[in-house]
């Protein structure tokens, strides 16, 4: 099976000459209007390779969903800019996907799973025979080949979101954005999930953008993590993730390297709950 | 060359309740039970009516037998086309226009929050106006032809369509609204397999109180003026004294309700089948 999906579920990216996919420069988000206005996201600018995955952990409330959001074209920013593939994003953009945190609230309930994976597919107008393909391929990637007739909420928490990371793989995006996707599920399917969220990175070449508040899920998933300050939101550190591209759930998380990238990342998280700024903002202020 | 090891096959997904083979003397008996709850009522009902008024002597009720024996010949010998069609013609044009117009009308403004702000008062004016309090305003303006008659029903059951519907489309979740842009779906296919779909259990609920409606419209629009019509049939036969007619009339009318709201609920039954479906799902716990 690996072998013929390997060839056939392909993405191409079109990159720029420094290989940059994504980038968000100064977006700033503020929520409400001018009396009693929140600020969301202060200023946060990184980009993304092609091929890259990133991972961005932060405190609860620190504005990643608004993050996600606005990249994903759902929410205008106040000011700063999303570029992706060097096109301004405006609206939801061609070649990205999304995988929601509310699975059971984003399959459509009145499709069956294969209709769910399908739809993206025939709004894109992809032939019937390719858009067969696909569905069955990308059901089978995520362990639900046998399923393709059942409705969503016949199934499983984790398994109804394994149906929408096959809509997301089959709609062959050059970025997938992932926000908290596996906040509710179990513990055993989380580590499930994960490795097959690896597992369809390393063989699709697809940008991945993953919001975790799980520090663990984030070192074991990304090649960085961003971790993110406390409202209103800055970027505190970018955290390069120095382990092997082979990862299982067993030893990459034994290892010292991982125990030390965890420390480190847990200490900027805790030091982002008690409020402190990157030293930047600090003495620019 | 990296092995995607599939995860745990999922397990069956049918989880409809499955019938157990069962032999064919227990189905029959099942199925006899069945239908002894559902005539149960109606035949004592009806046999209780039989009983009472076959030694009442009052001109205005006569005996069920009476009734009965004038049926056949009230309705048989051509008031079916003359009277039954017409009405029926009538109230399908009138219903189907109610649940369409109400349809579209309340998708608009369900999409639009402003659009809502703006009509809502208006909407909610001409609610509060019962119907055939209409029947003579419209009879100047429109006659009394089928026309008239059509309008009147129209004016009456689409506001429950077009309110419920209101609700359903401000009702759907925003993750579906949000996979349904992030995907691109372009607008007629939002229309169709987000919107509409998302928002008929609320259609359909504006829909069966829109039918019972249109049911008591037509045949007070045929009692206000008329030449042809059950409600015209039932108003001659009682100006004529003709009594046991006039409640052949009013079983028909009661039989006729009774037959749409069984095609309602068999349609109701397909559409809605996914409903159902997952409110057995969530009741039955979080899996």
């Amino acid at each position: 099976m690996t072998a013929t999906t390997k060839a056939t579920i392909t993405t191409t990216t079109t990159t720029t000459a420094t290989g940059e996919l994504l980038r968000v420069s100064g977006l700033r988000k503020v929520y409400g209007s001018s009396g009693g206005a929140t600020e969301a996201v202060r200023d946060l600018t990184f980009a993304t390779r092609t091929g890259e995955a990133v991972c961005i952990v932060g405190p609860s409330g620190a504005g990643k969903t608004t993050l996600l959001r606005c990249i994903a074209g759902l929410l205008p920013p106040t000011s700063g800019e999303v570029v992706l593939e060097d096109r301004p994003v405006a609206g939801p953009p061609e070649g990205m996907a999304v995988v929601f945190q509310d699975y059971a609230r984003s399959l459509f309930p009145w499709l069956t799973v294969a209709q769910n994976v399908e739809l993206p597919l025939r709004e894109k107008r992809v032939a019937k025979g390719e858009r067969r393909r696909l569905v069955a391929e990308s059901l089978e990637a995520v362990g639900l080949a046998d399923v393709p007739g059942s409705y969503p909420w016949q199934l499983s928490g984790g398994m109804q979101q394994r149906v929408a990371i096959a809509r997301a793989v089959a709609y062959e995006p050059h970025i997938l954005l992932m926000d908290e996707p596996f906040a509710a599920v179990d513990a055993q399917t989380r580590a499930d999930l994960e490795d097959l969220v690896r597992s369809l990175w390393t063989r699709l070449g697809i940008t991945l953008l993953f919001v975790t508040h799980d520090i663990d899920e984030a070192i074991y998933l990304g090649q960085r993590v961003l971790v993110l300050s406390s409202r209103p939101t800055v970027i505190l550190e970018d955290v390069a993730v120095d382990l092997p591209d082979e990862r299982d759930q067993l030893t990459t998380r034994n290892d010292p390297r991982f125990q030390e990238l965890r420390t480190r990342v847990y200490e900027l998280v805790q030091r982002a709950k008690r409020g402190h700024r990157p030293a930047s903002e600090v003495t620019l202020s | 060359m990296t092995s995607l090891t599939a995860p745990a096959a999922a397990p069956g997904a049918a989880r409809e309740t499955a019938c157990e083979a069962e032999p064919p003397a227990a189905r029959l008996a099942r199925y006899g039970r069945r239908l002894a709850v559902l005539l149960g009522l109606p035949a004592v009902l009806a046999a209780v009516w039989w009983i009472v008024s076959e030694r009442a002597e009052n001109f205005f009720f006569p005996p069920l037998s009476d009734i009965l024996s004038a049926f056949g010949p009230t309705w048989f010998d051509g008031r079916i086309a003359a009277d039954l069609l017409p009405s029926l013609g009538r109230l399908a044009a009138g219903y189907l226009l109610a649940v369409a117009l109400g349809v579209a009308l309340g998708v608009l403004i369900g999409t639009w929050p402003s659009l809502r702000a703006f009509a809502e008062p208006v909407l909610e004016f001409f609610r509060a106006i019962p119907p055939p309090v209409m029947v003579p305003i419209l009879m100047l303006f429109l006659g009394i032809d089928t026309l008239m008659k059509v309008v009147v029903i129209v004016s009456g059951a689409v506001w429950p369509v077009l309110l419920n519907t209101v609700e359903g489309v401000r009702g759907i979740d925003r993750p579906l609204r949000d996979t349904a842009r992030v995907y691109r779906l372009r607008p007629l296919t939002r229309l169709r397999t987000v919107v509409l779909r998302g928002a008929s259990p609320q259609i359909v609920t504006g829909a069966r109180q829109a039918l019972s409606i249109a049911i008591v419209l037509m045949v007070i629009s045929e009692m206000f003026a008329a030449n042809n019509g059950l409600g015209f049939s039932i108003v001659q036969f009682q100006r004529g004294f003709a009594l046991p007619e006039m409640w052949t009339g009013i079983i028909l009318l009661g039989l006729v309700g009774l037959a749409l709201s069984l095609i309602f609920r068999a349609v109701e039954a397909t559409v809605l089948a996914w409903y159902r479906g997952q409110r057995r799902a969530q009741r039955g716990g979080n899996r």
